[in-house]
């Protein structure tokens, strides 16, 4: 089998050793019910609020505003459609960006079809959205800010404390997803003015199908999960203990050295995209220069299409992602790429590589190198490269 | 989720290339949906018989492999042969493609056709009676709106 070179670390995480090591006794001899006042019981209800104070310190929060959740997307259609019920009696407007997640995007769409209005916000070229947009968005009736804190595709870091500002001086909630930003920026919910946050283990060497909202105290918010008096009667279920352990050592691990992990990641992206751009012609670099996660390098290569590199890629070893209608399901790029501008055909040929604690330079340089193989490769069989060699283009 | 026939024609596509002085070329597909498929013949006035095909295709891999596949398939066949493979006929030879690919097998069919309808109008004969259509087909239409619900 050929070495396998993981560049995908947007998509998902490898759970970390130390993590495991954690989590393995509630899966097996602590298996006690959290809310049994038995010992078994009582063991579990103390490692859920390790975790939750694990969870708390990690974005300056109080460990009583925050709540486990089954994933990232759970924490962000309880977080909007929490607040958009619990303040739809004082005004129905939502404002959110054009390149958020499927998670928020799908969810404000739904409460649309409910009567509430929303306002997109459109991004610059390089995925930005502008806090003065969000200033002059705001009606009577805006009941909930909700931007992300990082993209996901593109990397693009948003200006979180000054919308957190706005937010405060209007009195308004304050939503942002954080599932990609939690582990790779310093985040500090006082500071930033933030009401609530979605993150996932998954992203940061936890386990899957684990994530938690933060929720600041005092703000309206209804219950998403009918059942149980779980996590003090706002989410009910039986508690997932070991995946919550998980996630509270996950976050500790992943937000101690926070400045040397930039350090390290942004050295293997920058000599990535240096070494990519200068060596294949007609790419472009999407998402912000510099305002950008360390992990992060997403480039398109005109003329080609995202799917057949993501496979030729593969073959060689390397798991990366692209933003193609052929890999998103759909025949239509991603929203991303197409709300920073992006011509459909080179929305097409984009290819997102993200860096991650195992990532090394040669990795860096393995991909570049056979992206250049690869991208001659499709260009010469590609009709596109053809009509612009014809018309002088090359 | 491709088949290994899929992959093996993605790999090593099969005519890959241009015809210089080709008498029948086709253009299918739009760079907005993200497949484009070029199919350059050189087809025999006497005996109509299409004596060489090449290809480019930009595109994932199953636009590349059906592309692959129908110039495979339609090679050294009579242009009325050639009208006769089906965009099924083709994802059949490859053992099958995923349920969201198929419309890629579409683009190869169109191909041929829009290829076949070049060579009757260079001749001045109306092609629409033959090949079914004028050879302007979009591969994608259609598929736009699917996505939700
Ligand atoms: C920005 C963003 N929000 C939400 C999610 C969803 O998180 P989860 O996979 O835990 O549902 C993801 C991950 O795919 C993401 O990148």
């Amino acid at each position: 089998m050929t070495k396998r070179v993981y560049a995908d670390h947007s998509a998902t995480t490898p759970l970390k050793k130390e993590v495991l090591d954690a989590m393995v006794p509630y899966l097996t001899e602590n298996f006690g019910n959290a809310s049994s006042i038995y010992l078994e019981g009582r063991e579990s209800k103390k490692a859920i609020e390790t975790a939750r104070e694990q969870v708390a310190k990690a974005i300056g929060a109080q460990s009583n505003e925050i709540y486990f959740t089954g994933s990232g997307t759970e924490a962000d259609n309880w977080a909007i459609k929490g607040v958009a019920y619990a303040l739809a009696e004082k005004g129905k407007h939502i404002i959110t960006s054009a390149v958020e997640h499927h998670a928020v995007l799908h969810t404000v769409k739904a409460l649309e079809k409910e009567g509430f209005k929303v306002t997109y916000l459109p991004v610059d070229e390089y995925g930005m959205v502008s806090a003065e947009d969000v200033k002059n968005a705001i009606t009577d009736e805006t009941i909930l800010i909700t931007i992300m804190f990082a993209n996901n595709e593109i990397g693009t870091i948003m200006p979180i404390e000054e919308i957190g500002k706005i937010a405060r001086e209007k009195g308004i909630i304050f939503h942002t997803d954080a599932v990609q930003a939690v582990g790779m920026e310093e985040i500090d919910v006082e500071k930033m003015n933030i009401d609530l946050l979605s993150l996932t283990a998954h992203k940061f060497y936890g386990p899957k199908g684990i994530g938690a909202l933060y929720i600041r105290k005092g703000v309206k918010i209804k219950r998403f999960i009918e059942g149980g008096a779980q996590e003090k009667n706002k989410r009910a279920g039986t508690e997932n203990v070991a995946g919550i352990v998980g996630l509270g050592k996950a976050i500790e691990l992943a937000t101690t050295d926070i400045a040397g992990k930039k350090e390290k990641l942004s050295k293997l992206r920058d000599f990535y995209i240096k070494e990519v751009m200068e060596r294949i012609p007609f790419t472009r670099l999407n998402g912000h220069p510099t305002k950008r996660m360390a992990s992060n390098a997403n480039i398109s290569f005109e003329f080609i299409e995202g799917e057949s590199l993501l496979l030729m890629l593969d073959m060689k070893g390397i798991s990366a992602s692209s933003g193609s209608a052929c890999t998103s399901g759909s025949l239509d790029p991603s929203h991303v790429l197409l709300a920073i501008g992006l011509p459909h055909e080179i929305a097409h040929g984009s290819l997102r590589v993200t860096f991650g604690d195992s990532s090394t330079m040669e990795d860096a340089k393995y991909i570049a190198d056979s992206l250049v193989e690869i991208v001659t490769r499709l260009r010469d069989m590609s009709p596109l490269y053809e009509d612009a060699v014809k018309s002088g283009r090359v | 989720m491709y088949s290994e026939k899929v992959m093996d024609h993605f790999t090593n596509p099969r005519n890959v290339g241009e015809i210089e002085d080709a008498n029948a070329v086709g253009n299918v597909g739009n760079p907005k949906c993200g497949d484009i498929m070029k199919i350059y013949m050189k087809i025999n006035d006497e005996s109509e018989v299409i004596e060489e095909v090449k290809f480019k295709t930009f595109g994932c891999g199953a636009a590349v492999a059906t592309s692959s596949m129908a110039t495979e398939m339609v090679k050294g066949k009579t242009i009325e042969e050639a009208l006769a493979v089906t965009n099924l006929a083709v994802a059949e030879a490859l053992d099958g493609l995923p349920p969201v690919k198929m419309h890629c097998s579409n683009l190869a069919q169109e191909a041929i056709h829009s290829a076949i309808a070049d060579y009757y109008n260079r001749k001045g004969i109306d092609p629409t009676g033959i090949v079914g259509c004028n050879g302007c087909c979009e591969a994608c239409h259609g598929h736009h709106d699917e996505e939700e619900e």
